[in-house]
C-alpha cells in the first residue's frame, strides 16, 4: 500500500514537472543556447541566399535589423565604445552616434558574409557560469573547412524581467574586442573635436565607404 | 646572427631617442608610452608598403593560381609547426606538442614537404606558438608597445624574444644564399598577400589605423599567449579618464 502510495506521488511529481519543463526553459534559456541557435539559423539563411554572400547591403541590413539587432543591447555597445564621453551627449546625440556606429559595423562584416561556404559551421564551446550570473561570455568557433578556426565569443548581459532573455553587448573575433577596438579611436576624436566632431567623422567614414562600394 | 646585432642597436637608439619623446597628457595610452615615436616609425613602415609590399603582393595574388598560393602558404605554414612543437614543449603543454609533432610528420612525409596540409584534413589541430608566447607563457609581461621598423606591430617582450624565434626559422638555415633570400622574400609577399582583404577592410573600418591596430594588436597577443582564453581584466574601469 505504501509502495504504491509513493509511486503515485512520483507519477504526479513527474507530470507536475512535464507540466512546468517547456516554459521554465523558455524562461531561463541558457546564453550559449540562445546563441547557438541565433547563429545555426542566420549562418542556415546566409547559405541559403546568394544575395547576402554577394554583400548586397540592404539585404544584410535587413537581415541585422530583423534577426541580430533583437539580441544586441547596442546602446550598451556604443556608450561603453564612447567611453566617458557617452554621459556627456544629449539624447539625440546618442542616437545618431547608434545609428552611424551601427552603419559602419554592418558594411564592415558585409564583407566577410562573402567567405561563408557550405562547409562553414559553428562550434560551441563549453561555457563555465553560475545559474544566477547576469553577465556571462559564450564562446564558440567558426570552421571554414579549411585554414585555423575562426574564435567569435560573446558578452551578454539577463535582460532585467523575468524571460526576457539574454542581449548581447560586446563580440570577440580572434581575440579582439569590438568595444575596446574603437574605445580609444573615438576618445581621441572627442577630445580633439567633441561628441559632434565624434559624429562627423562617422558620418564622413560611412559616406566614403558607400562610395567605395 | 649580423640581423639581430644590427637590429638590436637599431633599438637602443630608438629607446634612448624615444625617451625624450614620451607621450603625455590626458590621452596617453599607458600601454603605449613610446607612442610619437611608433607614430612616425607606423607611417615610415606604411610607406614603404605603400610603395613597394603591397603592390608586389597584389601582383603576386593576380598572376598565381589559389592552388599555388595554397601550396606555398603550406609550406611556410608546415615550417612553423616545427617551432610551434618546440614552444609547446617548453610551455609544457604535451597534447599541443604531441599535436604539431604530428602535424609535421604527416605534412612533411604525406603532404611532399609541406606542400600539401594533409594534417588539417585529418583534422590534426594546429597549436600555433612563438618565444613571445613562451615567454607570456611564463609571466613574462608584454611591456610597452613597440612599432619595429619594416616588422610593424610588436612589443618589448615579443621584440625580446625575436632572435630566438629566429634560431628556430628552418628558412634562416638554407646554405646557399641565393635560395635563403628567395625564400625569405617569398614568405614576406605569401604573407602580405593574405593580409590584402584585411587591408581594404581595415581602411573602411578605423577611424585612426594606428590606434586601431595597436590595440587590436595588444588584445590579439594577450590572448594567444593565454590560448584563447585569457582572465578577464577590469574593463569598464579602464573607460575612466586617466
Amino acid at each position: 500500500m505504501k509502495t504504491r502510495y509513493m509511486n503515485l506521488l512520483t507519477g504526479l511529481f513527474a507530470g507536475v514537472l512535464l507540466l512546468l519543463g517547456p516554459s521554465a526553459a523558455a524562461t531561463d534559456e541558457a546564453a550559449d543556447a540562445m546563441i547557438n541557435q541565433l547563429t545555426t539559423e542566420v549562418l542556415a539563411q546566409i547559405k541559403a541566399d546568394k544575395s547576402l554572400r554577394n554583400g548586397e547591403l540592404a539585404r544584410i541590413v535587413a537581415l541585422v535589423d530583423e534577426r541580430i539587432m533583437p539580441h544586441v543591447n547596442f546602446r550598451r555597445m556604443t556608450a561603453s565604445a564612447v567611453g566617458p564621453g557617452w554621459r556627456r551627449a544629449s539624447p539625440e546625440q546618442q542616437k545618431r552616434l547608434q545609428d552611424e556606429f551601427k552603419i559602419l559595423l554592418v558594411r564592415t562584416y558585409a564583407g566577410a558574409l562573402s567567405q561563408v561556404s557550405d562547409q562553414t559551421t559553428v562550434a560551441m564551446k563549453p561555457m563555465r557560469a553560475a545559474a544566477d550570473d547576469r553577465e556571462v561570455v559564450v564562446r564558440s568557433e567558426i570552421k571554414t573547412g579549411h585554414g585555423d578556426p575562426v574564435q567569435l565569443d560573446y558578452r551578454l548581459e539577463k535582460t532585467p524581467g523575468e524571460g526576457r532573455g539574454w542581449r548581447i553587448y560586446n563580440l570577440n573575433v580572434m581575440g579582439v574586442w569590438l568595444v575596446e577596438t574603437y574605445r580609444s579611436q573615438f576618445a581621441q576624436e572627442i577630445n580633439a573635436k567633441g561628441i559632434d566632431g565624434l559624429i562627423g567623422t562617422l558620418v564622413e567614414r560611412n559616406k566614403a565607404n558607400e562610395k567605395k562600394g | 646572427m649580423s640581423l639581430a646585432a644590427y637590429l638590436g642597436r637599431w633599438l637602443t637608439l630608438a629607446l634612448s631617442l624615444a625617451l625624450g619623446a614620451c607621450a603625455t597628457g590626458p590621452m596617453a595610452n599607458p600601454a603605449d608610452p613610446l607612442e610619437p615615436l611608433n607614430r612616425a616609425i607606423y607611417s615610415f613602415n606604411d610607406t614603404v608598403d605603400r610603395a613597394v609590399l603591397k603592390p608586389v603582393a597584389t601582383v603576386y595574388r593576380d598572376a598565381t593560381p589559389s592552388l599555388v598560393r595554397r601550396g606555398v602558404g603550406n609550406f611556410f605554414g608546415n615550417l612553423e609547426d616545427v617551432w610551434s612543437f618546440v614552444n609547446n614543449v617548453l610551455q609544457f603543454k604535451g597534447e599541443a606538442a604531441a599535436s604539431s609533432f604530428m602535424r609535421v610528420s604527416v605534412n612533411t612525409v604525406f603532404g611532399f614537404a609541406g606542400l600539401l596540409d594533409v594534417a588539417s584534413e585529418m583534422r590534426i589541430e594546429r597549436f600555433t606558438e612563438d618565444f613571445g608566447q613562451t615567454l607570456g607563457h611564463w609571466g613574462v609581461s608584454p611591456g610597452p608597445y613597440l612599432v619595429l621598423p619594416l616588422l610593424g606591430p610588436s612589443n618589448l617582450r615579443d621584440t625580446a624574444a625575436l632572435p630566438v624565434d629566429w634560431r628556430g626559422d628552418a628558412v634562416l638555415y638554407v646554405k646557399e644564399e641565393p635560395v635563403r633570400y628567395s625564400l625569405i622574400g617569398l614568405r614576406v609577399v605569401d604573407q602580405r598577400a593574405e593580409l590584402l582583404r584585411a587591408g581594404t577592410i581595415l581602411d573602411q573600418v578605423a577611424l585612426d589605423k594606428y590606434s586601431f591596430i595597436r590595440d587590436a594588436y595588444l588584445q590579439r597577443r594577450r590572448n594567444l599567449v593565454y590560448d584563447g582564453n585569457p582572465p578577464e581584466e577590469d574593463w569598464q574601469e579602464e573607460a575612466a579618464p586617466r
